[in-house]
């Protein structure tokens, strides 16, 4: 589904994402793990066509669409879907007529008609209730004065009603107590389906007990350095980052 | 002190009085404040950018041409499609350069309603207790060559105890091919416990230059309620310098919505509410939204001359292109007014680089128990918003149209007229400019 070849780029001609690889199949969970500044957020922005960020070279294509070529909003309309780390407050904007908005939009790409108002407040009302998302904060003004769970879970929502191939996560665990993440969790287990897949990224292991991931990688230094099954996640939890990060940069000045 | 000698159309206004052109059937004491008037526009001339309140407008430009002081084909046919506002059911008063147009006109036959072009009254104990008492006695020079010199205009007498059934949409209609100066007068009149809406929409017809000097008085007597709305939609050659006074007795409320559209060249609106009694309301809205090198001034005063009265205002400027947009905001609270409850508010979106804003709050406090705050902001596009309605497959245009929306809302919420206010945010999404 998604293909990510020798991905750089770069903030400020700062290079963040040196030679990224990854591939991801429909119906897996990516874990993407590592230390801050490892490039984590670099690669969901770019991937999710965040202006700032330069790509200098490598390819990232979805179902065989290049990415990097589309506009935010046609890579959306191609599957694409990132849960903010910090969702924007649009006060004036509503909830509602904002998805409304996208959903139709993404309805006009793949040309098919606008959905029927009805139709579209029984997928509201289904969806809310997936993700136990309030029914008054639905009709509220985008994300304004959301507590940070609210807001994670608004993500959430927009994600189960947009429906994408592929949704990145960018630290939506962050801030989010016990509660929060097990709806925020679950939410994302019901929505799991061979179809699509998900990328989680996130810094700690706690996450990973509630969305089990096929794969972990750690992320250092603009590359994936490691990658296995769930059990590396534990590890990390267990010894922190410095051993790959000794071992990494041991390589590397070797290479030198 | 005459500033602008050489000022062309203070020349040739100066001439036409002189000629004796006014005073036609009118009655002594009209005849008096019009001559009384004319003396005081002859000794200040135009107002120019050394007047406070005129720094950054520069009338110079405009009245430095030489233009008809009267329509030169009355009577002639307009096209009042522009000012269609879908689904509102009102009663529709023309006025085609300031004339009253009777044949284009509704007749309005709700009991205790009286409306006439104001040059035809020539005995209404209403109208001579009212007329010129008012903005005369501010300082601006405009007011007083408007009533020395007005061509025509509306009084709308509104009964005690009446409350219309439908709003008054009074459509301005600007239609000249050769550059015009109109000079509009309007005196509106609510009695005790009257209620009403009135929408006055600014369009224009043809392509000649219309410079429009408006003034309208305003008076509502003890618990009457007005809505009132401006809607500026004329086209670039036009040019509107509009007063309002409004005079509120106690209990009345007196709600303004302000809006203003790319088109006309050049705009300054007064709005000057006067609360002349205790426990008085008012609220002034504004929405503009200005293109290419648009000019629009809004000056607004709220007087509280009186205890336990409120006001609350509320501006907000999108600025595109290398469009001007003016705010000045002058609340004053006088020694009688304990007990004000007074908010103002002004937001400014800038999105031309070369677009300028000047904005002024000016809140003058001589009471010392007062409930007193203003706010203002100058901001840009949000790219971090823009960009999160994109990544959710918005396209930009839609995105940037949710976002102006979502920046005028907080003004449009409160429009009390629904079928306006879907009419205002339909004029908002035509009026961007996507490049």
């Amino acid at each position: 589904m998604l293909s990510i070849k020798n991905l750089q780029a770069s903030v400020d001609d700062k290079q963040i994402l040196k030679g990224l690889n990854l591939e991801v199949k429909a119906g897996e969970v990516h874990a993407i793990m590592g230390p801050n500044g490892s490039g984590k957020s670099t690669l969901a922005s770019v991937l999710a066509g965040r202006e700032a960020f330069e790509v200098t070279c490598g390819e990232a294509t979805l179902d065989g669409k290049d990415l990097l070529e589309l506009s935010p909003e046609d890579r959306a309309r191609e599957g694409l879907f990132l849960a903010f780390q910090y969702p924007v407050e649009i006060p004036g904007v509503s909830n509602i007529n904002f998805l409304k908005t996208a959903v139709n939009e993404i309805r006009a790409y793949k040309g098919l008609a606008p959905m029927e108002a009805k139709e579209f407040l029984k997928r509201v009302k289904e969806k809310q209730k997936l993700v136990e998302f309030d029914a008054k904060l639905a009709n509220r003004s985008l994300n304004e004065g959301f507590s940070g769970g609210e807001k994670k879970r608004n993500e959430i929502f927009q994600l189960a009603m947009l429906e994408p191939k592929l949704a990145i996560l960018d630290e939506t665990d962050s801030g989010l107590d016990i509660d929060a993440l097990r709806i925020v969790a679950n939410g994302v287990n019901h929505l799991r389906s061979e179809n699509n897949a998900f990328i989680l990224i996130t810094h700690y292991q706690r996450l990973l007990e509630y969305i089990v991931p096929d794969y972990v990688h750690v992320l250092y230094n603009g590359r994936i350095v490691k990658s296995g099954t769930k059990e590396l996640a534990l590890e990390l939890e267990e010894k922190g980052y410095d051993w790959l990060k000794e071992s990494v940069d041991t390589e590397e000045s070797a290479a030198l | 002190m005459i500033t602008q000698v050489s000022t062309s159309l203070y020349h040739q206004l100066l001439a036409v009085f002189e000629e004796g052109l006014t005073s036609k059937g009118h009655l002594e004491q009209v005849v008096t404040l019009r001559k009384e008037a004319f003396a005081r526009f002859k000794e200040s001339g135009f107002p120019t950018t050394k007047m406070e309140d005129w720094k950054y407008t520069n009338l110079l430009p405009i009245v430095s041409q030489q233009y008809l002081l009267h329509d030169n084909i009355p009577g002639k046919s307009v096209d009042l499609k522009k000012a269609f506002i879908p689904g509102l059911d009102a009663y529709q008063l023309v006025l085609v350069n300031g004339h009253y147009r009777a044949d284009l006109s509704d007749s309005i036959t709700e009991d205790g309603v009286f409306i006439s072009p104001i040059e035809d009254i020539v005995d209404n104990a209403s109208f001579l207790k009212h007329f010129a008492q008012y903005a005369d006695k501010t300082d601006n020079p405009l007011v007083a060559l408007n009533t020395a010199l007005f061509g025509g205009g509306l009084f709308i007498h509104i009964g005690k105890h009446v409350t219309l059934e439908k709003s008054i949409q009074l459509i301005h209609v600007t239609s000249t091919s050769e550059a015009l100066f109109n000079q509009t007068r309007n005196l509106v009149v609510l009695e005790r416990n009257a209620e009403a809406e009135l929408i006055e929409s600014f369009i224009t017809n043809d392509d000649g230059t219309g410079l429009n000097n408006i003034v309208s008085e305003i008076v509502l007597e003890e618990n009457a309620r007005l809505q009132h709305y401006y809607l500026q939609i004329a086209n670039e050659q036009s040019r509107y310098l509009n007063h309002t006074e409004i005079q509120q007795a106690r209990h009345s409320l007196y709600n303004n919505y302000n809006c203003s559209f790319p088109g006309a060249q050049f705009i300054r609106n007064n709005i000057n509410v006067r609360q002349n009694d205790s426990a008085v309301e008012s609220h002034l809205y504004g929405i503009t939204l200005t293109a290419k090198d648009q000019f629009v001034d809004n000056h607004t005063i709220m007087d509280h001359r009186m205890p336990n009265c409120e006001s609350y205002e509320w501006y907000k400027n999108i600025t595109q292109n290398t469009s001007t947009a003016v705010f000045n905001g002058k609340i004053f609270v006088r020694e009688d007014a304990q007990k004000t409850n007074a908010f103002q508010q002004n937001n400014n979106m800038l999105i031309g680089e070369k677009s300028v804003v000047y904005t002024k709050p000016q809140l003058e406090i001589f009471a010392d128990d007062v409930k007193c705050s203003h706010g203002c902001t100058m901001g840009q596009f949000d790219d971090d918003a823009l960009f999160y309605l994109r990544a959710r497959g918005v396209g930009e245009i839609s995105a940037r149209v949710l976002l102006i929306h979502a920046f005028a809302f907080d003004v449009t919420e409160k429009f009390s007229n629904i079928k306006v206010k879907a009419y205002v945010d339909r004029l908002i999404e035509q009026g961007l400019v996507i490049d």
